[in-house]
């Protein structure tokens, strides 16, 4: 939110429109209100002042947000970070494991199950692609939701290889 | 149960297929059983040699089954003679392969007419559909290319046209993106996206994921035999925001 103020101060329905821009149909998953209240926030941490201002036509104040030095200065730190989404592939490592170990479940309905709710979200995430204009950012953003998703779906794949017992198809119908 | 199995497009009943014998016997399909609905997408992944490929062979009668039923279309094919089978397979099925298979020599138009002139269309019909073709898989400007003057994307768009030039029962593809970069892979996608709306039906061999992602069903494949399988038709798995890490 922060970030999207870095060009000029902006209404709170300008800053809407660029997330949509930046994020597609996910963008409209986040609600308004969660924008004000974020932008009350950071408001709060000193980072946002907020002023009403009108334009010259005869319509009524609104509130117009801009970053203070403060905030400038919190977004050019967080653009400088280096960060990337934990992976988070050890519990369900650990979840076959303790299946299998203590003859709870079969690790490989485990994996199963997975794999379904993982392809469920990967045709969801390219109905979402397919809905938004080739080569738009959004477009981008889904890119790579999808292939992450790939990614887990061959991890699944190596689980399943690696826990179908050498025997064949015991455990599966 | 012949009323039942002529209201799919394609079925399989207990089929198996055998190579070499005694102790070079190899089973490549063991007892499978696949029933593919009107309309339906089924996508078939698993591991190399798994005998997905031979089995979309059985089921498009490129191949005889060793045992076991095989019905395309409500026609009974594993017993038929090679003659009546080279004539179920010309008008019932369509196939789309991994390296397009086009002729070189003929223009994206030519090989597309192909199949309907050799199914005995006269070749005004078979140019009216093969430009209706050309029109719905977005390459309608591109009617005299050759295939080399055509992206690998494009190729495969062809391929999918031709296949469907005889308004077969079931398209079977084996492959289909599997020569193709990430952008050519999505309007393959978005290809079959727009025939599945007009009623076509799938069968897809696959590695995959995003083509599998597709389907309405499933199947998972090992050893010749179905392992799993998953019906992927139904309710979303929750907002996509919380995978792209946005809470707010």
């Amino acid at each position: 939110m922060l970030a999207l103020l870095a060009k000029e101060p902006s209404h709170g329905f300008q800053l809407r429109a660029r997330l949509n821009d930046a994020l597609g149909a996910l963008g409209a998953e986040i609600n308004d209100g969660q924008i004000y209240v974020t932008l009350g926030r950071l408001e709060k941490a000193g980072l946002v002042v907020v002023e009403w201002a009108s334009d010259s036509r005869a319509r009524p104040e609104r509130k117009v947000y801009s970053l203070t030095a403060q905030g400038h200065a919190r977004v050019g730190e967080w653009l400088s970070e280096v960060s990337w989404p934990k992976p988070d592939i050890a519990e369900f490592h650990l979840k076959l494991i303790a299946a299998a170990t203590a003859g709870l479940s079969d690790p490989l309905a485990i994996i199963d199950a997975q794999r379904r709710a993982l392809l469920r979200r990967l045709r969801d995430a390219q109905e979402a692609a397919f809905a938004e204009p080739a080569g738009s950012p959004a477009n981008l953003l889904l890119e790579g939701i999808g292939l992450r998703l790939q990614a887990d779906l061959r991890w699944l794949a190596a689980c399943d290889a690696a826990w179908t017992k050498p025997a064949g198809k015991r455990g599966r119908s | 149960m012949t009323g039942a199995v002529e209201q799919f497009a394609a079925v399989a009943r207990g089929v198996s297929k055998e190579y070499g014998r005694d102790s070079g016997l190899v089973r490549a399909i063991d007892g499978v059983d696949l029933h593919v609905a009107i309309g339906e997408t089924v996508a078939v992944m698993g591991p190399s040699g798994c005998g997905k490929s031979t089995l979309l062979h059985v089921l498009g009668g490129l191949d005889r089954a060793s045992t076991g039923e095989v019905w395309l279309a409500g026609h009974r094919i594993d017993g038929v003679s090679e003659r009546e089978l080279a004539r179920i397979r010309r008008t019932a099925v369509g196939f789309v392969f991994q390296s397009f298979h086009l002729m070189d020599e003929l223009t994206a138009r030519e090989n597309i007419e192909l199949p309907a002139l050799l199914a005995g269309r006269s070749s005004r019909m078979a140019r009216r559909r093969a430009h209706e073709l050309l029109d719905s898989v977005g390459l309608g400007d591109r009617a005299g290319h050759l295939p080399s003057a055509l992206s690998g994307g494009q190729r495969q768009r062809v391929a999918i046209a031709r296949a469907l030039v005889n308004q077969p029962s079931v398209v079977l593809a084996d492959e289909p993106t599997g020569n193709l970069d990430s952008a050519a892979t999505l309007d393959v996608l978005k290809l079959f996206k727009q025939l599945r709306g007009d009623g076509q039906t799938f069968v897809i061999v696959t590695h995959d994921e995003r083509v599998a992602a597709t389907a309405d069903r499933l199947i998972s494949m090992r050893d010749g035999a179905f392992i799993d399988e998953t019906r992927l038709t139904g309710k979303t798995a929750g907002p996509l925001a919380d995978l792209a890490g946005l809470d707010g």
